[in-house]
């Protein structure tokens, strides 16, 4: 009956070593307003320097999402007032941002994929942080100045599971390029949510209602579907004009309501005008060149696994979903084992693992090449499966990553050689004569049972497979 | 007094001696031209205008809301101050926050001219033009945002230049309209004015707006005897008094006398160089000033909160004239009216610039007056649009960002006040703008 029409706002901020309008570092675990100077602190006189390295890392997420990248952006002056931001205006792309016209898929559940439209992406300053302690506020200005890069979707989304695949994807590839640490929590991937309904068949949108302050995949959806539900009760008890206007309202992560953050009356008005202090952005066609040669994205990676190594789509989306599970998975294939076998052991065996201890991928105490090798001990029947499982287990406990050594320590070097597995076989058949005599009188499910006793013999060590052969031999 | 040229063959003891005798007349002066006697570095003394940083130094922009500021770091020109034989002595007052063209706005009270201690310096930089000129300074820095260099030094009858946009660092320098701003020197003389505009000028990479233009020294090729095509604007200064249409007619006999070829141009736009001066000047002001909200530094005006600790803190901390000009910058940026004002005078800008273009095709340098008329009484200007009229010869100079040295060509015979002239260049041609100034002192042999 209402169609839901999602847009969003990302602000990532950029793994730059130094901010991107002075050289202070941008690291924040620092002592309060130490990583300052005079143009962060915006001291009388300081001027501002564009960090070129802020500009490269926009212009390789302008070509990831196959957007157009201007080789002239401009800088503007917004401003308002706020004790956080110490020149009260901040520096940011406004007409001409350095991104535009891009786009990024989302992988929907059925296997299909949606595009979604990215309007712009633009480079601003970021603002400082104020710490409010009772009726005292204070201001820490270590992250003035630090490089955002703000990234605007089209309104495209249309529910909240959409905007949350969205969301992913993004983050996923600005962990790929290695542009931000995109961290929620730390806030160094934030989010704003437009949102607002329109009855089914409707053209025009809706009244548009932007959310603020949402650090986790979760509470977006969980706003999105509280604001929703606000907006359709509104449209559907008659009220819609009176309680559904354009504002900007906050997500309450206690109560679990989106509520009002400033009244429509006061609108801003950011007086937007070009930064006199830094001229236009110019990038040349060398930049160019340099900020195309962006590593292998999830969507290729994920083309390439299905086509190329023979996976299976969803194993695929699942794996290069994130950049240090694809890069754990290909450092795996090195060891030349089979991929579907590495995604097994990848997928359920060590992330089964790693989930049990609270842990991921990227806290694994095994590497991809220990992994590996491993797993080609399986293919070369050095060991069985349930072998190789229980060395996992001892080396998620131990530090020694000597497979062979551990094996053996183990116990588990499994025997392939003919004349010793026959050794075993004779013994168990001889000491079974009873059951040899049914079997042979066509009671065929005995097989079984003398697999068993084999491989019980054998202490687990017997090739199964050779025992399965060696032994319809010696059955007749 | 000592001229730079001359200071800077002395000894460190005799210098020393020169610093202590100036501090002593410039404490016992009455022109109120110095707010401060703060001294960084070693050599040659040079006045500093209070809105070019000095570590150490309270440096307040003339402004109530910067009182207790102390400068954490020297602003470009004072480190290029330093390496070529001079250092920081004294802080020069000015128009608060180098908004005005009479040195009343400031917050340490009037300085008076010189000549006549009952008129105005002129401004923005007054505090450093009377002081030179009134023989208590060897030479000064100033800034020159619309002609706060060359109007104050014309009417105290030294020499101010403005450099092309980006030739000295803005690095330090107190921002009042961004696009507009240049630091610059005020000397005795020519020569003194490209001696020390040499010492500061230079590219520097903490200016984004820095030019990268190479600089040869100014002073070391200063050639009176080079003959240039010099332009007189005949429809440019009929609004000036009369005193300064003769003393131009003279100077342009003067200039035909030394050789020079004079040639007569008209300009069209010079109508529209007030209101887009005012429209761009504010509109970047009004963010520059932004920052003045009492939070980090300087002087806080206590609030119950925090609107009323920005609305206090700035009520009360910034003067008449800054208050003005904030909302008028804020109003042409407003939305609705951005268009209408802001971009139309950014257009405009460029065709100013294409016009000072067009005749530079043909001439070497541009004469035109500086002020319309000498230096006014103190407290006689009541309309602030009669102030920003009074700039109408300079501040197209800084729309157009080209480089324009005023320097004195003679006295109105009913005042005694000195009468200033500018020779205007094409952007980097700081040269032939000297060269012509240099071969013009010559000939006319202004003294004081």
């Amino acid at each position: 009956m209402f169609e839901i029409v999602i847009g969003l706002e990302v602000h990532v901020q950029l793994n730059t070593k130094t901010k991107i309008f002075c050289s202070c570092p941008t690291s924040f675990a620092h002592e309060q307003n130490t990583n300052t100077c005079p143009t962060c602190l915006a001291l009388p006189g300081a001027l501002p320097v564009l960090n070129i390295e802020a500009v490269r890392k926009a212009m390789s997420f302008g070509y990831a999402v196959n957007a157009t990248v201007n080789q002239r952006s401009i800088f503007n002056r917004k401003s308002y007032f706020y004790p956080d931001s110490p020149k009260a205006y901040q520096i940011s792309q406004f007409d001409v941002p350095i991104v535009e016209h891009g786009e990024l898929f989302l992988d929907l559940e059925d296997d299909t994929t949606k595009r979604v439209g990215i309007t712009r992406a633009h480079l601003e300053a970021d603002a400082g942080k104020s710490i409010h302690e009772g009726a005292i506020s204070k201001v820490d200005l270590n992250r003035a100045d630090t490089p955002l890069l703000e990234i605007v979707s089209d309104p495209d989304m249309r529910s909240a599971d959409e905007a949350v695949l969205y969301l992913k994807k993004l983050h996923s590839i600005v962990r790929y390029l290695d542009i931000s640490d995109a961290n929620m929590q730390e806030g160094s991937f934030r989010c704003d949510v437009n949102v607002s309904i329109r009855p089914k068949g409707q053209q025009e949108f809706g009244t548009r209602v932007e959310i603020k302050n949402i650090n986790s995949f979760k509470f977006v959806k969980a706003a999105i579907q509280y604001e929703v539900q606000r907006q359709i009760e509104a449209y559907e008890d008659g009220y819609y004009e009176q309680e559904v206007y354009q504002e900007t309202r906050l997500w309450d992560v206690a109560k679990g309501v989106t509520k009002s953050m400033r009244g429509k009356e006061d609108s801003a008005d950011y007086r937007y005008f070009p930064d006199p202090d830094l001229r236009p952005v110019l990038v040349t066609d060398e930049m160019m060149e340099e900020a195309k040669k962006i590593p292998e994205l999830p969507d290729a990676k994920v083309a390439r696994y299905v086509d190329k190594l023979g996976i299976k789509h969803y194993d695929a989306v699942v794996i290069c979903a994130q950049k240090e599970m694809a890069y754990y998975f290909e450092a795996m294939l090195e060891s030349n084992i089979a991929p579907k076998t590495a995604v097994t052991w990848l997928t359920s065996e060590l992330l089964g693992r790693l989930n049990k201890a609270g842990h991921d991928i990227t806290e694994s105490p095994v590497d991809a090449k220990t992994l590996g090798t491993l797993v080609s001990k399986i293919e070369d029947n050095t060991i069985s499966g349930k072998g190789a499982k229980d060395v996992l287990d001892y080396m998620m406990e131990s530090d020694s990553r000597d497979i062979d050594a551990i094996i053996d320590e183990l116990g588990l070097a499994q025997v392939s050689d003919d004349s010793a597995i026959l050794a075993i076989i004779d013994d168990v058949i001889a000491r079974n004569q009873d059951k040899v005599a049914e079997y042979k009188s066509g009671k065929d499910k005995l097989f079984g049972f003398f697999v068993g006793q084999t491989m019980k013999a054998s202490k687990g060590s017997a090739n199964p497979a050779k025992v399965n052969e060696l032994l319809k031999e010696r059955l007749g | 007094m000592i001229t730079l040229k001359e200071a800077l063959t002395k000894s460190k003891e005799e210098l020393a001696e020169i610093k202590t005798e100036i501090e002593k007349l410039a404490r016992e002066s009455e022109l109120n031209a110095y707010i401060g006697f703060e001294s960084s570095g070693e050599g040659v003394p040079i006045l500093i205008k209070d809105n070019i940083q000095v570590t150490d130094w309270p440096v307040t922009s003339g402004s109530k809301i910067l009182q207790g500021y102390i400068a954490p770091y020297d602003a470009t020109a004072i480190t290029n101050l330093k390496k070529n034989g001079m250092m920081a002595f004294g802080r020069a007052n000015m128009d608060e926050f180098a908004m005005g063209s009479t040195t009343e706005s400031s917050y340490y009270g009037i300085t008076k001219n010189p000549h006549d201690l009952n008129r105005v310096p002129g401004g923005s930089s007054g505090g450093s033009a009377a002081a030179v000129a009134g023989g208590i300074a060897i030479a000064a820095l100033g800034s020159d945002t619309g002609g706060s260099i060359r109007q104050p030094a014309a009417y105290c009858g030294c020499v101010g230049f403005k450099p092309t946009y980006g030739m000295v660092s803005r690095y330090g320098l107190a921002a009042y309209a961004s696009s507009l701003d240049q630091i610059g020197p005020i000397t005795q003389n020519v020569e003194d004015a490209a001696i020390l505009y040499d010492a500061i000028s230079g590219h520097d990479p903490k200016d984004s707006t820095s030019a990268e233009h190479e600089r040869v020294s100014i002073a070391a090729n200063l050639d009176g005897n080079r003959k240039l095509r010099i332009a007189v604007i005949d429809n440019y200064i009929e609004a000036a008094s009369e005193a300064i249409q003769k003393a131009y007619a003279e100077t342009v006999k003067a200039l035909e006398s030394a050789g020079h070829t004079i040639v007569h141009k008209n300009m069209q736009n010079t109508k529209y160089d007030i209101a887009t001066y005012y429209i761009v000047a504010t509109a970047e002001a009004a963010t520059n000033l932004a920052r003045f909200d009492g939070v980090r530094y300087g002087r806080r005006a206590e609030g119950s909160n925090l609107s009323e600790l920005y609305y206090n803190t700035r009520s009360e901390g910034f003067g008449e004239e800054v208050k003005r000009r904030i909302l008028l910058g804020n109003f042409v940026l407003s939305s609705g009216y951005y268009d209408a004002y802001y971009l139309k005078a950014q257009k405009v800008r460029h065709l100013i610039r294409d016009e000072f273009g067009a005749i530079f095709d043909d001439v070497d340098l541009i004469l035109s007056p500086v002020a319309p008329s000498v230096a006014p009484i103190i407290g006689s200007i009541h309309d602030p649009l009669d102030m920003y009229k009074s700039d109408m010869y300079t501040i197209a100079i800084n729309l157009a960002g080209l480089p324009a040295l005023s320097l004195p060509v003679g006295k109105d015979e009913e005042t005694g006040m000195p009468i200033g002239l500018q020779l205007i260049g094409r952007a980097f041609d700081e040269q032939k703008v000297f060269d012509g100034a240099y071969s013009l002192e010559q000939t006319i042999n202004y003294k004081n």
